[in-house]
């Protein structure tokens, strides 16, 4: 814990601003956006070139594995934040219960 | 002692080992504490499978030593963990944590050799009570209450266990531990009792709880032993017990909703852990050679990446006394080496190929779809894209990317380093050339993982994954990490039987206090008048049999008053 040092906003202005990362340019984060596109555009149309072997009829689907990842995710995400509405609380809920609960 | 290898039962090492630590000078015990799993598993690989170390016990044979291939994958499983845990924590100076550690790893062993229930009792209460000296060596009231909450839980478990053996055994008429089926009420007791330190669904809550709130090293730990004990004991005693897939096709989709929403990164993997061990449960709800092996691998595998997680976590914890996804980000400036090995962990929990998790989860899907569980295949599909969305992604995304917290900290220290090193490397060892893992399974593996199909289905649920991850950042739509705590099933506990029984204790605790002081009143009272009569000029005094009596029970009196004064 004594190594945690956080760089105050001196040296941040000394040049070592936080955009200063590799992975923070714009043009890298570009560079890995269009790999992932041209990736997953590869990969959608790989089911042209071979026979699956698989157990169940939907698989042979085309684009079956590629649309049921996309869609999982984007439905995990928006229920997730539906259920963060209901079950976000303050970080300190329990202490200012179990506080309650001690004047009581 | 070269001699004696292979002769020893294997959680006396363990166990020895820690017993033997306060008796070692402080530097030397972190050395010793990885000497001790090391020459455990040498004694371990050295023991011929068969039964070994019964003793008769008041006409019950108690079999400490029943190393068949299943038992035997477990414990040398626990041997590795423990190793790599040790190595981790060479740094930490703190008895507690040390003895706990061993003693737990001991107790893992020790379940998964026992040959009879009333062995495995004893060896589940080690598992169970040993591991919370981890959570309390936080040393915060939070961490307190956690560990509280978690021993709850475990004696619960341990408590079932104890009530489902003693009818199992009335019942079958023997203590063997092997199969148990639901057969009978101890079965069922025995089967929520192992279900509890499974994690199953609304048992869940101390793994989440628990697990976040323990030390940076021993959450480590926590994460290899319990809930694989566990998943040891239901492959034993509950092979195809069909419940199973559909608890375990439960365990594995819920927690990615949470996961998803939790600021907390060491709970983010509490709940992942508690999605992987679904997909061990389904595959022994399945109980076929496919889908048994497929859970015995998985739950190899996943103690090596979620415990490479873990350490990984825990690095960061240690160096930046951070853990929430809200306070962290772009550490990979300050700790490359440590990312890569978080990468390579996040990799093989999502099943990429080359990867551990890829050659492991795939036999117990591969068995699902065999026996046509459409909707749990689907279920499991889904789970598969949700754990790369959220410990693939997420723990190395806001750990060590995102958006710059401005942290600049070190690599860990080289211990910590070597311990992930190992781990990433089992990762990809295991996910590069599978048959050696393979070899490991308590029956023969017929299964290629690398087919065209399977390789170009994976990479397409993967990337996709990913696009809709990176999709949903950019257009803002991903829940942003929030200083916030999500409510769980710790709820009801915490809260309104929290409250009940708080409140029925308290009014109890008035109730017995009041009958107390009556009763105090009445004891002095009673001295006093005995004392008149049986005192050395009372009455009663001139006889002197009487006189000794009487003397007898004032004693016993002023004991019993002693006794009150100390345990009100």
């Amino acid at each position: 814990m004594s190594d945690y040092h956080k760089s105050t906003s001196d040296e941040a202005n000394e040049g070592h601003s936080h955009g200063d990362g590799w992975f923070e340019r714009p043009e890298t984060v570009r560079w890995i956006l269009r790999s992932l596109y041209a990736t997953c555009l590869v990969l959608f149309l790989a089911d042209a070139l071979y026979k699956k072997k698989v157990y169940f009829d939907f698989e042979n689907w085309f684009g079956f594995y590629a649309l049921y990842g996309f869609i999982a995710c984007v439905v995990l995400v928006l229920i997730s934040k539906q259920l963060r509405k209901v079950l976000a609380r303050s970080e300190s809920y329990y202490d200012e219960r179990s506080d309650g609960n001690d004047d009581g | 002692m070269a001699t004696m290898m292979g002769e020893i039962p294997p959680f006396l090492i363990l166990l020895l080992g820690a017993l033997a630590t306060p008796l070692l000078p402080i530097i030397w015990r972190p050395y010793w504490m990885v000497l001790v799993p090391i020459v455990g598993m040498v004694n371990l690989l050295l023991i011929p499978h068969g039964v070994h170390w019964q003793v008769d016990v008041l006409g019950q044979t108690l079999t400490f030593g029943r190393v068949d291939q299943l038992g035997f994958v477990f414990c040398l499983l626990f041997h590795i963990a423990a190793l790599l845990g040790q190595i981790f924590a060479i740094h930490v100076r703190d008895l507690s944590q040390q003895i706990a550690s061993l003693m737990y790893a001991g107790g893992a062993v020790g379940v998964a050799l026992a040959g009879d229930l009333l062995t495995l009792v004893l060896f589940w209460e080690i598992v169970g009570v040993a591991p919370v000296l981890l959570i309390w060596a936080s040393k915060s009231k939070e961490a307190y209450g956690s560990g509280m909450r978690y021993l709850l839980m475990q004696l619960l478990s341990g408590t079932l266990l104890i009530a489902g053996v003693v009818a199992h055994a009335h019942q079958v008429g023997s203590i063997e531990f092997d199969y148990i089926g639901l057969g009978g009420v101890g079965g069922a007791l025995i089967f929520l009792a192992f279900g509890i330190k499974c994690a199953w669904p609304f048992f869940h809550g101390w793994v989440v709880d628990g697990y976040p709130a323990a030390t940076p090293t021993g959450t480590v730990f926590l994460s290899a032993f319990t809930t694989k004990v566990a998943v040891y004991a239901l492959c034993r005693g509950f092979p195809g017990t069909e419940l199973l897939v559909y608890i375990g096709a439960a365990m594995a989709t819920f927690p990615i909703f949470y996961a998803v929403i939790e600021n907390d990164l060491r709970r983010v993997l509490a709940y992942s852990l508690i999605n992987q061990v679904g997909f061990m449960m389904v595959g022994i709800g399945i109980g076929t050679e496919l889908a048994l092996n497929g859970a015995v691998s998985h739950a190899f595998n996943d103690v090596i990446f979620k415990g490479l997680l873990f350490m990984s976590m825990g690095a960061v914890l240690h160096l930046t006394g951070r853990m929430n996804g809200s306070d962290l980000g772009g550490l990979y400036k300050s700790m490359p080496i440590t990312t890569v090995l978080c990468i390579v962990g996040a990799a093989s929990i999502s099943a990429f190929p080359l990867f551990s998790g890829f050659v492991s989860k795939s036999l117990v899907i591969s068995a699902v779809a065999e026996e046509g569980y459409t909707v749990i295949f689907l279920a499991l599909l889904f789970a598969s894209a949700g754990v790369f969305h959220h410990a693939g992604i997420k723990i190395p995304y806001f750990a060590f990317f995102a958006h710059d917290s401005g942290i600049r900290t070190t690599e860990p220290p080289w211990n910590m380093l070597l311990a992930m090193a190992i781990a990433a490397v089992i990762c990809v060892f295991n996910g590069v050339y599978p048959s050696v893992l393979y070899s490991l399974m308590p029956w023969p593996v017929d299964y290629e993982p690398y087919t065209v199909t399977h390789v170009i289905t994976q990479l397409q649920l993967l990337a996709f994954s990913a696009l809709a991850f990176a999709l949903l950042m950019i257009s803002g739509i991903y829940p942003p990490e929030l200083r916030l705590l999500n409510l769980d099933v710790d709820w009801f506990y915490r809260g309104p039987i929290a409250r009940f029984v708080g409140s029925t204790v308290n009014r109890s605790m008035q109730l017995g206090g009041r009958f107390m002081q009556a009763l105090n009143r009445g004891a002095l009272k009673a001295i006093a008048e005995l004392y008149r009569y049986h005192g050395p000029s009372g009455l009663m005094a001139r006889t002197m049999p009487t006189g000794r009596v009487a003397f007898w029970a004032v004693v016993m009196l002023a004991v019993y008053l002693v006794l009150d004064f100390v345990f009100m």
